[in-house]
């Protein structure tokens, strides 16, 4: 009997399971519509992102049109179902998606991740149905962009402790407080943002709230100045007496943490895989100059110790696309997710700071200077490890999942 | 796009193997142009139409996502595909226009692999059918079609009957990316296998391909002082 039970335990801490298993042999090739579908994305972020991402970045240009050609091609809202204005695919072709967007403009891909997994997922889980065709479907073109405000200036790992207050006044909410490093803030048309409603409640006090922007009460900071995707806005949402119809509660009262949580979890393949697409684009450019850079008389890819450079960022990079895949289809799968979430969310933001810095290395003084697009990728990669849940918070969450595998 | 083109070590011809094929661009601007006459409710149907091995159920599927209504592979494989060129290529189209009973066959003006040019005039001839090669813009009107034609001289605006056959060249359209719904929906769009044989054709080449070789290398060029210097090296190598 224990023998029995013990084996039962290995398998699940093993993840296995009969339809796990067959999915797994699909990760060795991707299926017809899934190829087409990246291809797509591809060519669009070659012929279109590519030439101008240099330029988005240098001059903080907000890449409008761009979303709204993405949008048309149902980019901007992969899993929404066809009926709300979406491409009604799943969470593998979204992964694609952003990450070949991304591979083309780092700050573009962010755009796309942001408004997919942060804006329209929470409300795709629980809004009702009037508040989806209100809130997602105009969203889905690309005329639209969202913003999620959960950190503020005293908490981001800490999401518990939001301070941000949500009293009722008869027939409104009237929210008060401040949102930080809000990514689309400058950019957006509406947010999913989070309030306390019952402060004695700690995190089970906290809702979840549909904004519209601009709105009266509802102020932006400045744009902040950042290391990399500066492509996109980045600033503060000031809420002074803000007042929205009490319809605009996003699920159930007190479940604000709840929905926040479950919205990273998806968030992070999201941004997975705008890190993979940022790392493939540093490892394209070193690998490219190592066919055409020759010292001591021979291209630089002939050396041992470019060689060693390229094949570990290589790795990094595959492994984590791996990670990322397995992640998806699980929770395309209807699977429990949130491990392997947070696994692929850390190593392919790990393997972006990696590619992007060997990426440098191996170009040399040509890797500093702003005429190569590898200084761009170190940059654009940095916040990979940082937002939506940084690299401590994820080996929490691993370890947090591992030891309940473990437990006795 | 950025694979190196390397001639076989038996010079018969280009490594093919582990290429990665898409569809020809100037046929990206036919279907798109297709597309659109259909979009602008001036065609009823769009069928795209392949000649080769199992890959390029591919492109049809590209074309299918493009908005195309439903496809057809003609099967050629093997030494048949190596040989295959625009004389059994266009002998299929005729033979499947018949059979569909098209109205309008739109290719594009060449393919850029062999560069012939000759496909679409085949099969014109082939059919008797008017074409209108060069295509950069395309009206229908009633029974007939007006073509501008880019040509050496300029433009040229002829107005010929369908039945016809059209080859579409660079400036016609831009053609679109596939929407991810239309990726969605062309899974479920047919595509139609047949061989050449089904359609009463034969493959037998009249040409043969003796030698492929790569273009030579380019020289260094030589910079000269002054005109009579530059005439009289070029007296000096025999080019004038």
């Amino acid at each position: 009997m224990n023998n029995i039970a013990a084996l039962f335990k290995a398998r699940k801490a093993l993840g296995l399971c009969v339809s796990g298993c067959r999915s797994l042999s699909s990760l060795a090739e991707l299926p017809e519509m899934h190829q087409m579908m990246r291809q797509t994305c591809r060519d669009y972020a070659d012929r279109e992102l590519g030439p101008i991402a240099g330029k988005l970045d240098k001059e903080h240009l907000f890449p409008g049109q761009q979303v709204r050609e993405l949008g048309a091609m149902g980019v901007m809202a992969v899993e929404v179902p066809e009926e709300l204005g979406g491409a009604g695919m799943d969470y593998l072709a979204y992964s694609l998606a952003v990450e070949e967007i991304s591979r083309g403009c780092g700050s573009t891909g962010c755009v796309v991740s942001v408004n997919n997994s942060l804006y329209i997922g929470p409300i795709l889980k629980f809004g009702t149905q009037k508040q989806k065709e209100q809130w997602i479907t105009p969203f889905t073109t690309g005329e639209k962009v969202g913003c999620f405000a959960l950190s503020e200036p005293g908490n981001g790992s800490d999401a518990g402790a939001a301070s941000t207050l949500a009293r009722q006044e008869g027939e409104e909410w009237v929210l008060n407080g401040t949102k930080a490093w809000i990514t689309n803030s400058w950019d957006a048309s509406a947010t999913v943002i989070f309030a306390t409603t019952d402060k004695s409640l700690k995190h089970k006090g906290i809702s979840a709230f549909l904004v519209p922007m601009p709105h009266p009460g509802l102020s932006l900071g400045k744009k902040e100045d950042k290391l990399g995707i500066r492509a996109t806005s980045t600033a503060n949402l000031i809420l002074e007496d803000c007042r929205i119809p009490l319809g605009n509660m996003l699920g159930p009262r007190g479940s604000g943490f709840k929905i926040a949580m479950q919205t990273l979890d998806s968030g992070r393949i999201g941004i997975a895989s705008q890190a993979l697409g940022i790392a493939q684009a540093a490892l394209d450019c070193a690998a490219d100059y190592a066919h055409k850079r020759t010292a001591f008389g021979n291209p630089i890819g002939k050396l041992q110790a470019i060689q060693f450079k390229l094949a570990d960022m290589a790795v990094a990079v595959e492994s984590a696309r791996l990670l990322t895949w397995k992640a998806a289809m699980l929770k395309d799968a209807k699977k429990p997710f949130t491990k392997e979430a947070a696994m692929a969310k850390l190593a392919a933001s790990e393997a972006a700071t990696f590619c992007g810095h060997q990426s440098i290395q191996v170009l040399g003084g040509m890797g500093y200077v702003t005429d190569m697009p590898a200084e761009r990728h170190y940059r654009d990669a940095r916040i990979t490890e940082i937002y939506e849940g940084t690299s401590e918070i994820q080996r929490l969450v691993i370890a947090g999942q591992l030891l309940k595998e473990y437990a006795p | 796009e950025n694979t190196k083109i390397r001639v076989k070590p038996d010079h018969s011809g280009v490594v093919t193997d582990g290429v990665k094929h898409s569809m020809n661009p100037f046929c990206e601007i036919a279907v798109e142009e297709a597309v659109k006459l259909k979009e602008k409710k001036l065609i009823k149907e769009v069928v795209a139409v392949s000649c080769g091995p199992t890959q390029v159920t591919e492109t049809i599927r590209t074309a299918l996502a493009m908005g195309c209504d439903r496809g057809i592979h003609v099967e050629v494989s093997g030494k048949d595909y190596e040989a295959m060129g625009p004389l059994q290529i266009s002998k299929i189209f005729a033979a499947l226009a018949k059979k569909e009973e098209a109205s309008l066959i739109i290719l594009g003006k060449q393919a850029i692999d062999d560069d012939c040019n000759q496909t679409g005039q085949m099969t014109a001839a082939l059919l008797d059918w008017p074409q209108g090669t060069f295509a950069s813009e395309v009206t229908i009107d009633g029974e007939k079609v007006k073509v501008v034609r880019e040509i050496d001289g300029g433009l040229e605006t002829i107005k010929i009957s369908m039945p016809a056959v059209l080859t579409a060249d660079l400036r016609l359209n831009t053609p679109r990316y596939a929407t991810l719904p239309n990726i969605m929906k062309a899974k479920k769009k047919k595509i139609a296998n047949m061989k050449p044989a089904d359609l009463g054709v034969d493959m037998v080449s009249r040409v043969e391909v003796l030698r492929v070789d790569e273009p030579p290398t380019r020289l260094a060029g030589v910079k000269v002082e002054t005109v009579d210097d530059l005439v009289a090296k070029l007296r000096a190598n025999g080019t004038i």
